[in-house]
């Protein structure tokens, strides 16, 4: 983990409302694993005092990349930054998807824009499989071509039917499942929380593996402040687990859902 | 021209410069070390300990207003054993001086916490948690009544040799009661300020936004407040003040001790930047030289009020 003064060297839309933010940082860029996020520091916008955690897209020797969303005042408020600006980074934070375990059969879901913490991983990942992406249309649907060039297998599902199976993720992950060793799967997930609820369900219903990146509000990122703490079941009950220190991958069993 | 003198004293605790963090925002040391070398702080405060370990609020927890933040996370903890058995060995390391904010659910727990804790020779005082906005029992209850806060302060100083600091709510009439109580009671200095009591609403679901519903407001909003408070302290009591409340820049510190307090601490902006407080040490003694002051303590008080 480092604090780095970072420039960005690319920022542009990408697709629909998505849009791509890739800094220079030489010094947290080799560090990173598949899985991990880097909390920002929004430059020159003083209503908000909180960094704010993005997943990590991509990352390389030279600097990392997230791709994000407007989706709040702080998002918003990104859209400003230009080539050249300077942005404050602690990264990499958190502790990411762990090493495939053998003999598993590999399986990425992710919800919109979730995928961008996948990429990593299934880069990584020895064997490649299928991939399951959902968005609501067509637009939310992104870096398919991306994933097929790695040698996944990409399956999208919209709300809308505008690509791919009309429906959620679970409309064409469960039919695909059933013809599957089902115990054999690994699955590794980021979306919204119904999703990964519906695959985390799934999982423990049906004996397989599934790594959830859980996602809750932040504060410090680091473990200090314990404000995005999840239930994590224990043999007494349960404790209190950081998702930013002790996650934000927990396996499905891991987790205890609010109801 | 000679470097000033950085080094302050709280009761019989050396602080090599007088920037500590705040209780609450730097966990128990380990989750910044990586970012903050913790030789480098006057002194180090961790989070609330209260005898046994306690399971804190739900979630939401916190919540971003403007310019500030409200918290309630309600002092989740591992308890004293478990502070011992967990952190000590980690703090041990660092010769910087631990202050170790204690709290408790009733009177008694806050005599024992102390028990459980002062034969470890790295607690080198106790900040008395007689403020916390965001648990039913103890905390503000005791801090808001002069009463029940100095049998608190009485009772912790038959326990302890160590510098005791009790920690002032900042929703009270008249501050200077309270550190003068403090003061009379045998504490060693007093901590100001606390997070304020403070609400925020979503007007479509019409919850509250912390689960608690209340919390504490914290950050740069509330540093005028802090500074007041300093400020009606320090003329009513000779203790030293460690001040704190929305320190972002040294010239917030700077402001904090010509208002009158003898240390201060960092605490949100520990999460906008871990770096706040190298910044906020180096400032103050880049004023300190450019005022031609042979030591820092020499800023303190220096308001024309």
């Amino acid at each position: 983990m480092k604090q780095e003064k970072t420039t960005v060297v690319e920022h542009h839309n990408f697709q629909g409302e998505y849009r791509i933010l890739r800094l220079s940082a030489p010094q947290i860029g080799p560090m990173v694993k598949p899985g991990q996020f880097l909390h920002l520091l929004i430059p020159h916008y003083d209503r908000s005092i909180l960094r704010r955690p993005f997943s990590i897209y991509k990352a390389d020797a030279d600097g990392v990349s997230i791709l994000y969303k407007p989706v709040g005042r702080g998002t918003e408020a990104m859209r400003i930054l230009r080539v050249g600006d300077p942005v404050d980074i602690i990264g990499p934070l958190g502790n990411g998807y762990p090493q495939q375990a053998e003999g598993k059969i590999p399986v990425l879901v992710a919800g919109g824009y979730g995928n961008a913490a996948l990429f990593l991983k299934a880069k990584e990942l020895p064997v490649k499989g299928v991939a399951f992406f959902g968005g609501r249309t067509a637009q939310d649907i992104l870096c398919v071509d991306e994933f097929k060039e790695l040698g996944w297998d990409v399956r999208p599902t919209t709300n809308d039917g505008s690509l791919g199976t009309a429906g959620l993720v679970t409309d064409a992950f469960d039919p695909w499942m059933k013809e599957q060793n089902i115990e054999s799967l690994e699955l590794f997930v980021c979306g919204p929380n119904p999703m990964l609820k519906a695959m985390g369900d799934r999982a423990i219903e049906r004996g397989f593996t599934a790594w959830l990146s859980m996602d809750k509000n932040m504060a410090c990122g680091v473990g200090a402040c314990l404000t995005c703490v999840i239930k994590r079941q224990t043999e007494q009950g349960w404790e209190w687990a950081r998702c930013c220190k002790d996650g934000p991958v927990f396996e499905s069993r891991e987790i205890l859902w609010d109801e | 021209m000679n470097k000033p003198n950085l080094s302050i004293k709280i009761g019989s605790m050396e602080m090599k410069n007088p920037v500590t963090v705040a209780s609450g925002t730097f966990g128990y040391g380990p989750e910044y070390a990586d970012l903050v070398d913790l030789n480098r702080l006057g002194a180090i405060t961790v989070k609330g300990i209260c005898p046994d370990e306690h399971i804190g609020n739900q979630t939401p927890r916190t919540f971003e207003t403007r310019g500030g933040m409200l918290n309630a996370i309600g002092l989740p903890g591992p308890g004293a054993k478990g502070f011992i058995k967990k952190y000590v060995p980690f703090l041990k390391q660092f010769d910087t001086p631990v202050i170790v904010n204690i709290w408790g659910k009733g009177m008694d727990d806050y005599g024992k916490v102390v028990e459980l804790l002062d034969a470890e020779d790295t607690v080198t005082a106790y900040e008395i948690n007689l403020s916390c906005p965001n648990v039913k029992e103890g905390g503000s209850a005791f801090g808001t009544e002069t009463d029940s806060f100095s049998r608190v302060i009485e009772l912790v100083r038959k326990k302890t040799q160590k510098p005791i600091i009790p920690k002032l709510a900042p929703n009270v009439p008249n501050i200077g009661r309270f550190a003068k109580a403090a003061e009379d009671c045998g504490a060693d200095a007093i901590s100001i300020m606390n997070s304020f009591p403070a609400m925020a609403i979503n007007i479509e679901t019409l919850q509250p936004e912390l689960a608690n519903r209340t919390g504490g407001l914290s950050g740069p909003a509330i540093k005028p407040i802090a500074i007041k408070l300093v400020w009606d302290a320090a003329k009513a009591t000779k203790l030293p003040i460690i001040g704190m409340g929305g320190i972002y820049e040294p010239e917030d510190a700077i402001e904090f001790m010509i208002a009158g307090a003898t240390a201060v601490a960092v605490g949100t902006a520990n999460f906008t930047d871990p770096s706040t407080a190298y910044r906020v040490i180096d400032g103050i003694e880049a004023y300190a030289r450019r005022k031609g002051y042979g030591s820092v303590s020499e800023i303190v008080g220096t308001v024309k009020a």
